[in-house]
């Protein structure tokens, strides 16, 4: 009995020991964060307010602000680089419904590459009406309304971009918390080029999936081992 | 009232030979024993010491916290407000820690189109500066496997992949949390620091974390990761729109996952990897809504599930134009 009495005693007088130190380590920390977390306490309550009004706010479909205008070379006297609207020089000249690329073309729009099907520019672009797209009914359409001309052909896209299976978008998913904006056909692809550009792969994370490859004298281990 | 008999001299002897001596002086052996008990106890205690320096930045307090489904409100504001000092102490910088709690009626799923993903690994980077994650290793919740035509098998896929993308004969495959509906992970968490919310996402209470990395051997998608070191981000990087349960600082030697930006998306936003991504591939969406684009999805598209046959039920979907 005595034996273990003493035992048990001399364990306590450890224990003791050791918390005492423990707790004589910490004061001046404990102390600073009681203050802190009087100060602040109203942050906890306010996790997303989900209030009952049925207000829904509204999806914006980016637009193209206008018609095109077409960048001269050089700049004028005030220092500002020209531009002028397509009409400019279109409503004078005849246009040649058959043209199908810039090759074709004996002065502007040189440089402009189309890989597009194989579909003339007056497809889409209105012959009547310069600052304005045609569509396949030949009625006109404002630049602001590409999208309609667009879902013409690509009506599986323009199925899938309704329901959001098709084009990026940000802001809310839910509507009811605040607006969501939606890409623009013509955001992500050229329309006389419309494949999706490449990229280039800017960020990797740095984790043991990343690693470049396995050290030669082990890939050689690995594979006598296999072997056996 | 006693009466004493009068005792004879050879009783007397007997009895002082009975009775057992009321204190005993220690013997030898007992004192032996004793300062080897000491010796002992106190080896145990420098033993146990290291762990004590390992936990150097640990107060009394974060030790004594309790796990997240037990504070009570007023133990939450403490705790938070103590996080969000520490953070200011630590990174100078002032942010702001909610406890954003599931939306009734929401359950989330993400689905990404495989047809458009082209690898070029935007959401990868704004996963990394959304949720605060350590500058030097680029970590990220969310990787993107090169993955050749023809199969669905993650392991044949490769990250390393670099330069233009995408090249011909591959296709992109990101991957990150699936919010299974039978995480392996919560399985097999042996203090429960992982569960499962009410809209689907499975989170982690950092702070009740052992760090014994059970959760990330049993994930079949790869998609949890260790806080091998304090995370190191600049006071001006820092994402300072936080949540207990999300993209707060986190300790080191913790396990973390993605957890669908739930400080974003219960307040109502879309997760940043969704916002980032150039291409549109990703969608995001309340399951539980009829008219939600995740169901049109899943009823119109062709979906894929990865690793279907383990039976984890992901909340995630790939899809096919």
């Amino acid at each position: 009995m005595t034996r273990i009495a003493n035992l048990f005693f001399a364990f306590l007088m450890c224990l003791i020991a050791s918390a005492v130190l423990g707790i004589l380590l910490q004061p001046s920390k404990r102390a600073e964060t009681r203050q802190a977390s009087v100060t602040e306490r109203a942050n906890v309550a306010q996790s997303t307010p989900h209030s009952g009004s049925l207000h829904m706010h509204e999806v914006t479909i980016r637009r193209p602000t206008g018609p095109p205008r077409i960048e001269l070379v050089g700049i004028d006297p005030h220092g500002r680089a020209p531009t002028v609207a397509c009409s400019t020089c279109h409503s004078v000249r005849e246009p040649n419904l058959e043209n199908r690329n810039a090759a074709s073309l004996d002065e502007f729009h040189q440089g402009m590459t189309f890989n597009h099907g194989n579909i003339t520019c007056y497809a889409c672009h209105n012959p009547t009406e310069p600052d304005a797209l045609r569509l396949a009914d030949g009625s006109s359409l404002l630049y602001e309304n590409v999208m309609s001309l667009c879902s013409q052909c690509h009506s599986k896209q323009a199925e899938s971009f309704a329901h959001g299976a098709h084009g990026g978008m940000n802001g809310f998913w839910d509507l009811s918390h605040g607006p969501q904006v939606k890409n623009n056909c013509i955001d992500c692809h050229d329309p006389h080029e419309p494949k999706y550009p490449q990229m280039v792969v800017g960020f990797k994370p740095k984790d043991r999936f990343n690693e470049p490859t396995i050290r030669e004298h082990e890939q050689e281990g690995t594979a006598g081992h296999d072997n056996h | 009232m006693t009466t004493t008999e009068p005792t004879t001299n050879a009783n007397k002897e007997l009895d002082s030979k009975r009775k057992l001596p009321i204190v005993e002086n220690f013997t030898r052996r007992a004192a032996v024993k004793g300062g080897f008990a000491t010796l002992g106890a106190a080896a145990f205690v420098a033993a146990v010491s290291p762990l004590r320096q390992a936990a150097k930045n640990t107060s009394a307090v974060e030790f004594m916290q309790q796990h997240y489904t037990e504070l009570t409100l007023e133990q939450k504001a403490e705790v938070i407000a103590r996080l969000e000092a520490e953070t200011k102490q630590r990174y100078g910088a002032d942010v702001t820690i909610a406890d954003d709690r599931p939306i009734p009626g929401t359950k989330f799923v993400y689905a990404i189109n495989l047809s458009v993903c082209n690898g070029n690994g935007k959401c990868v980077e704004a996963c990394h500066k959304e949720n605060n994650h350590d500058r030097s290793t680029n970590q990220s919740y969310i990787r993107v496997i090169e993955m050749p035509k023809g199969t669905m098998d993650m392991e044949q896929g490769s990250t390393t992949y670099s330069g233009i993308v995408p090249k011909d004969d591959k296709f992109y495959l990101p991957v990150q949390c699936q919010q299974c509906d039978e995480p392996p992970c919560v399985d097999v968490c042996p203090v429960k620091a992982t569960w499962k919310e009410e809209d689907g996402i499975v989170v982690v209470d950092y702070n009740w974390c052992i760090g014994c990395r059970y959760c990330e051997a049993a994930c079949p998608y790869h998609a949890r990761r260790f806080n091998w070191k304090q995370a190191e981000v600049p006071a001006e990087e820092i994402n300072p729109d936080q949540s207990y349960l999300s993209n707060r600082v986190r300790p080191v030697g913790v396990v973390e996952k993605c957890t669908y930006c739930l400080h974003r998306t219960r307040r109502g936003k879309l997760p940043a990897c969704l916002e980032a991504c150039p291409t549109g591939a990703r969608v995001f969406g309340n399951i539980l809504d009829k008219n939600s684009n995740i169901r049109w999805i899943l009823e119109n598209k062709r979906v894929y599930i990865l690793k279907e046959e383990l039976g984890t039920k992901p909340a995630f979907f790939y899809y096919f134009d």
